[in-house]
């Protein structure tokens, strides 16, 4: 699809859970970083799957089996090829983006990081990236360190050079803030972090949603993201990996699947990307992901990304024109995503988030699993409305129409 | 489901406790004190109770929140000063019936402001900030429970 021809309207007939009222308002659906609502196409694969060739992969001589395994395969190649990985073989499936940090943290982490290292990551990180490194710092009695941000939610640089050490093992940081929408100089913190010869992960649940990804272009190691909030299902999402990185890793799970050869005392394992995937996988979810990665690839992330610039101009502009609405992150949309954490007054979020409910607009309210920076900002939560390329202006308007009536009540 | 009206949840006697919360300071000597936090929303509070012998002899709170959770904790304060804990705990009973839908609870005048807040039981995602000070208060009875069995045996 060309970008001329994108059309926010005709997109959202593709997505059947747009099209529903909710307290007897249509469903303005501003709730996208937390998950995204599925197309058509993706729900469609899903049932084909169960009602025709759902199987087992990889073990089955029979046809049933056959199909499975060449759907599944055929999702890992369309994943692979969506994030420029050199290889499918370098794309591990994976329950999400958590587990795909999780599974760095441990089966990277446990052998390369001991006692004196270092472990760096920032302030802005959603949980998902935090817990993990804590995991694995005591565990082996690694120091943790954060990239501080500032009052604007973009990540202080100006110190890295002296954050970063020859102790520094492994660097991981999100592309974009799930909490505040902060783009960030995933290439710069590369660079500066090779300079000492640390790993790279890039968190990508959100970055990934809304820019082209090339993990080759963008020099990391390892890089990890979900399906659920870029239109595929919930509980599938890839690690990719260097190959050579991926190959010289240990397990991360045991169980089928992952060997090669099962002894009584010790076993061998099967080739990357199947030594990380122990146990029966999320067939339908991975052919699911696969399948929104042809309608993205359709529709095209240089549109959707204009889309949602648009949006959030428009956005932007209407809620600073309400008295009280206080908006965190990068003031400018050169850096920003599609995601506006605010507060208003002092209407508590989660009152806001009510108050919208009722009047059919749903958005997050809460920490946003950002506990750092709340606490940086020194806000218990914030509300958090989330676009994507199905967000229309009616959406904002509905929005700006919502918190008119936060206002009243909180007089 | 049926659209439920936000005038019964933001009533002005909530909005009002939100506001100037009653009984929200740190308690010198305290017997009791609990810490309770809703992981999922970040609301927490720390309930504290000064009981001697079967009595609550005065009772603070410190903590943030949504508007149901930090007016139901100021309301239930008022109520709990000195009532004994057998009351405290019927309290908190009635209460939580209150916010499982039950008409009666919600009619009895011990509740005192606290019936204000019935409208929150037809918000199912709400509920459980209205119950936060409450659960906080059955945590502090249990503990004071157990203290009394280690008693003189």
């Amino acid at each position: 699809m060309s970008i001329e021809d994108f059309d926010p309207i005709r997109i959202r007939k593709d997505f059947p859970a747009l099209d529903q009222t909710v307290h007897g308002r249509p469903l303005a659906y501003l709730d996208n970083a937390a998950t995204s609502q599925k197309p058509r196409a993706v729900l469609d694969v899903l049932s084909e799957y169960y009602e025709k060739d759902n199987a087992n992969v990889h073990r089955g001589i029979h046809e049933l089996s056959r199909r499975a395994t060449v759907a599944f395969e055929a999702a890992r190649e369309k994943v692979a090829s969506w994030i420029n990985a050199s290889s499918a073989a370098e794309c591990v499936w994976t329950r999400g983006t958590t587990e795909a940090i999780n599974l760095v943290a441990t089966a990277w982490g446990l052998d390369h990081v001991s006692e004196g290292d270092e472990i760096l990551i920032s302030v802005m990180e959603h949980h998902s990236n935090i817990v993990p490194w804590q995991l694995l710092a005591a565990r082996t009695g690694a120091t943790l360190k954060y990239i501080e941000i500032d009052d604007e939610g973009r990540l202080v640089l100006d110190g890295l050079e002296a954050l970063l050490t020859e102790r520094t093992k492994i660097v991981s940081i999100s592309d974009v803030s799930n909490s505040l929408g902060t783009i960030n100089p995933v290439k710069t913190i590369v660079d500066a972090s090779r300079a000492v010869g640390a790993i790279v992960m890039v968190d990508g649940a959100q970055g990934i949603v809304h820019t082209k990804v090339d993990v080759q272009d963008l020099g990391c190691d390892f890089y990890a993201f979900g399906g659920h909030k870029m239109c595929g299902p919930t509980g599938v999402g890839v690690l990719w990996g260097r190959l050579e990185l991926l190959e010289a890793m240990a397990p991360f799970q045991g169980g089928g699947e992952m060997i090669q050869i099962v002894g009584r005392d010790k076993s061998s394992w099967a080739a990357v990307p199947h030594k990380f995937e122990a146990g029966t996988p999320n067939i339908a979810g991975a052919i699911g992901l696969g399948a929104a990665v042809d309608y993205l690839s359709k529709i095209g992330t240089k549109a959707i990304s204009i889309h949602e610039n648009e949006l959030m101009a428009y956005a932007m502009e209407q809620l600073s024109l309400i008295p009280g609405l206080r908006i965190f992150g990068p003031s400018s949309l050169d850096d920003r995503s599609a995601v506006i954490s605010f507060t208003m007054g002092d209407a508590h979020p989660h009152d806001i988030s009510t108050i919208l409910d009722t009047e059919g607009v749903a958005i997050r309210a809460g920490h946003h699993c950002a506990q750092l920076v709340m606490k940086h900002f020194g806000v218990p939560a914030t509300a958090r409305a989330s676009f994507y390329l199905y967000s229309t202006r009616e959406d904002v308007d509905r929005l700006v129409k919502g918190l008119d009536q936060v206002a009243v009540i909180f007089s | 489901m049926e659209t439920p009206q936000l005038s019964s949840l933001y009533q002005q006697l909530i909005l009002e406790h939100y506001r100037n919360p009653r009984n929200k300071a740190e308690l010198e000597e305290k017997t009791v004190e609990i810490h309770m936090a809703n992981p999922v929303c970040g609301d927490e509070i720390r309930l504290q109770l000064r009981i001697e012998g079967t009595r609550i002899e005065d009772v603070k709170f410190l903590g943030s929140g949504c508007s149901i959770s930090q007016a139901s904790v100021s309301m239930m304060t008022v109520r709990l000063k000195g009532s004994n804990l057998d009351q405290a705990d019927e309290l908190a009973k009635r209460f939580t019936d209150m916010m499982h839908g039950d008409e009666s609870a919600a009619k009895e005048k011990s509740l005192g402001d606290l019936r204000a807040l019935q409208g929150v039981s037809k918000f199912p995602v709400r509920i459980k900030c209205a119950l936060l000070g409450f659960d906080a208060l059955q945590e502090a009875l249990k503990k004071e429970a157990g203290v009394v069995e280690e008693g003189p045996t």
